[in-house]
C-alpha cells in the first residue's frame, strides 16, 4: 500500500577517499563561514538606531485635552466595555465650580488606569470613544522592573498641557468621519433618541 | 649580576603581561569574530566598539559568589584551577619573541629562557596541564565534573603522542635542535618548516586543537552533554581561571605553531629589508618588526582557532578516539618514516 508519493531510496553508498579524509567537506564549510565575514550585519543599535514605524503605529496610550486644555474623557466606560483584555479601570468624579477649565464635561474620570501588562494594543478603546478622548501614539511603553510600575494612571496617560501629543496620523479626517457613520453601535448607544426608542420597547 | 636578575624579571613580567593581555582580549575577539561569521555584531556596549568588555568580564568574574561545594574536596578543589593557570603560563617561558637586542653594548635575548630541551619541556608542561582538569573535575564530586575530567585526561593522552611524534619529525628537518630558538633561527634562512613538513603541520594543528580543548574537540566541557563538563562546579574567579588559561593555551599554541611551522619573527626577504634600512644585528628596530611579524602570525592562528570553532560541530566520542588513534597516530608514524626518507635525500642525515 503506497500512503504518499514523497518515498526516497536512502544512499547507502561507500564513501569516497575524498569523503572519508573530510577535510575537503571542512574547507568547504570553513568557506561556507568565511563568506559571512563579508556579510553586512541586519542589526539595527537599538536607542541610537530606530526601526521606521507605520504611520498607525498602535503604543502607549495618551488621554487627549481639548484645545482649552481640559481632559476630553468624560468618564463614560466605553473604553472598558470595548478593552477585550480588561485593561482599563477608572472611577467617576463631578466636575464642580471652577472646575470649568480643568474637565470639558461635567462628569470627569477622577481615576484612569491602564494596565500596560495586560494591554493587548488593539485600538478598540480608541475606536469606541465617543469623545475623542484616547488615543493610542508611537510611543513604546517603557521597561520597567515591577509589575506595579506597569499600571498607568492619569499622571503617565493624560497629556501635558505644554506637552501635546501629536494624533493627527491616527485621527484623521476618514477616521473621524467613519465614526459619525449612523449604524456603528456606539453611534447608535449615544444616538439620544434611539436611546429612548430603545427604552419604549 | 643585578642586570641579569632585573633583564630577567623584566622578560617574565613582560611575556606574563603580554599572554594575559593576549588572552583577555582574545575572550573579546572570539564573540565579535563568532558574531561577525553569524551576520551578528557582538558585544559593542562597554567602551567604544566593545573594548572594554574584557575588564567588564573580569570584574564580573570577581564580583560573582565563590561556591565551594561541601562534598567537595577542599584543597584540590582549590588547586585545580591554579594548577591549570600556572602550566598555562607557563609554556610561554620558552618561546623567543624576537631577534635579540642590543642594550649597553651586551645582546639580550628576547626569550625568557633558551634551554636546549625546550621542545620537550613544552610537551612536558603541556601534560601536566590536563592534571589541573583532572585534579579540579574530580574534586568537585560531580559526575558531570568527573566526565568531563576523564574526557579530558583521555583525550589529552591520545592526542599527544600523535602531537609528539610529529614533534620528532619536525626536529629531524629542522636540524635537530630541542632549543625554540635553534629551530626558529633555523628558518631564517630558505623555506619556513611548513614547506617540508606540511602533513606534520595538519597533525600538529589538530593536535593542538585537541589539547587547548577547543571546538571540535570541546568534549570535556560540551554544554549540551555535561552541563559545564569539568568546571560545572566552579564559579566566580576560579571559573574565570579555567575560561581564561584556555585562551593563554590557545594563544600559546598558536605562538609555538607560528615559531615551529612558520619561521616565528623570521619573514620572506627579513634581511634584505634590514639591510636596506641600514640596520644591524642587534638594533632594537629589527627586534620591533621581527615581533610584530611574530605576532600578526600568531594572531591569524588565534583567528583560525575560533574560524574552526565556529564552523565545526563537535565530535562524538568514538569519532575522537578513533581520528587519535586510528588516523592521526599511523599519520604522524606515515609522517615521520617519510621525513627521515626525505631528509636522508637532503643530506640532513648521516648513516
Amino acid at each position: 500500500m503506497q500512503l504518499t508519493n514523497r518515498k526516497v531510496v536512502v544512499s547507502n553508498k561507500e564513501q569516497s577517499f575524498a569523503e572519508r579524509m573530510y577535510l575537503p567537506a571542512i574547507a568547504k564549510g570553513m568557506i561556507i563561514t568565511a563568506s559571512h565575514l563579508f556579510k553586512k550585519s541586519p542589526t539595527i543599535n537599538y536607542p541610537e538606531q530606530k526601526r521606521p514605524i507605520a504611520n498607525v503605529y498602535r503604543g502607549q496610550h495618551v488621554l487627549k485635552r481639548d484645545e482649552n486644555g481640559a481632559e476630553r474623557c468624560t468618564s463614560c466606560g466605553m473604553c472598558a466595555v470595548a478593552c477585550p483584555a480588561e485593561a482599563i479601570t477608572m472611577t467617576s468624579g463631578e466636575r464642580k465650580k471652577g472646575e470649568e477649565h480643568l474637565y470639558r464635561e461635567e462628569k470627569y474620570a477622577a481615576t484612569y488606569e491602564i494596565d500596560m501588562l495586560r494591554c493587548i494594543f488593539c485600538g478598540l478603546c480608541e475606536e469606541a470613544c465617543p469623545k475623542e478622548a484616547i488615543f493610542l501614539t508611537d510611543r513604546i511603553v517603557d521597561a520597567g522592573f515591577e509589575r506595579k510600575d506597569f499600571v498607568f494612571g492619569k499622571d503617565k496617560l493624560v497629556e501635558k498641557i505644554d506637552q501635546r501629543i501629536d494624533v493627527t496620523k491616527r485621527q484623521t479626517p476618514e477616521v473621524l468621519a467613519f465614526k459619525k457613520i449612523p449604524g456603528l453601535k456606539h453611534n447608535e448607544l449615544y444616538d439620544a433618541k434611539k436611546l429612548n426608542k430603545g427604552h419604549k420597547h | 649580576m643585578t642586570a641579569f636578575i632585573i633583564y630577567k624579571a623584566i622578560m617574565c613580567a613582560a611575556v606574563f603581561l603580554l599572554s594575559l593581555g593576549v588572552a583577555a582580549y582574545a575572550t573579546l575577539w572570539e564573540r565579535k569574530f563568532a558574531a561577525f561569521l553569524q551576520d551578528r555584531k557582538g558585544p559593542s556596549r562597554a567602551g567604544p566598539g566593545g573594548l572594554l568588555q574584557p575588564i567588564a568580564d573580569g570584574v564580573k568574574m570577581f564580583m560573582k559568589e565563590e561556591i565551594i561545594p561541601n562534598v567537595s574536596n577542599r584543597s584540590l578543589f582549590i588547586i585545580g584551577p591554579c594548577l591549570f593557570m600556572v602550566t598555562a603560563v607557563m609554556t610561554s617561558v620558552v618561546i623567543p619573541w624576537a631577534k635579540p637586542m642590543m642594550i649597553g653594548g651586551h645582546l639580550y635575548d628576547l626569550q625568557i629562557t633558551d634551554i636546549n630541551i625546550g621542545t620537550i619541556y613544552l610537551l612536558g608542561v603541556v601534560s601536566i596541564g590536563v592534571y589541573g582538569i583532572m585534579i579540579g573535575g574530580w574534586a568537585s564530586n560531580n559526575k558531570f565534573a568527573l566526565l568531563g575530567a576523564v574526557r579530558a585526561s583521555s583525550q589529552m593522552i591520545s592526542y599527544e603522542i600523535a602531537m609528539g611524534i610529529a614533534l620528532i619529525a619536525l626536529i629531524i628537518s629542522s636540524g635537530g635542535s630541542l632549543s625554540l630558538k635553534d629551530i626558529i633561527e633555523g628558518q631564517d634562512k630558505g623555506f619556513a618548516n611548513i614547506v617540508w613538513q606540511p602533513l606534520g603541520f595538519l597533525i600538529f594543528f589538530i593536535c593542538a586543537l585537541a589539547e587547548t580543548n577547543r571546538a571540535p574537540f570541546d568534549l570535556p566541557e560540551c554544554e549540551t552533554e555535561l552541563v559545564g563538563g569539568y568546571h560545572t562546579e566552579y564559579s566566580s574567579m576560579k571559573l574565570g581561571l579555567f575560561l581564561f588559561a584556555e585562551y593563554i593555551n590557545m594563544f600559546i599554541s598558536s605562538a609555538i605553531m607560528a615559531g615551529f611551522y612558520f619561521g616565528g619573527y623570521n619573514f620572506p626577504f627579513a634581511s634584505e629589508l634590514y639591510a636596506k634600512l641600514g640596520l644591524v644585528e642587534g638594533d632594537w628596530l629589527i627586534s620591533l618588526i621581527g615581533f610584530g611579524a611574530y605576532f600578526t602570525k600568531i594572531v591569524i592562528f588565534i583567528c583560525v582557532f575560533m574560524w574552526v570553532r565556529w564552523t565545526l560541530p563537535r565530535f562524538r566520542y568514538d569519532q575522537l578516539m578513533n581520528l587519535g588513534w586510528k588516523t592521526l597516530l599511523p599519520l604522524s608514524l606515515l609522517n615521520l618514516a617519510l621525513t627521515v626518507v626525505v631528509e636522508y635525500f637532503r643530506g640532513n642525515i648521516h648513516f
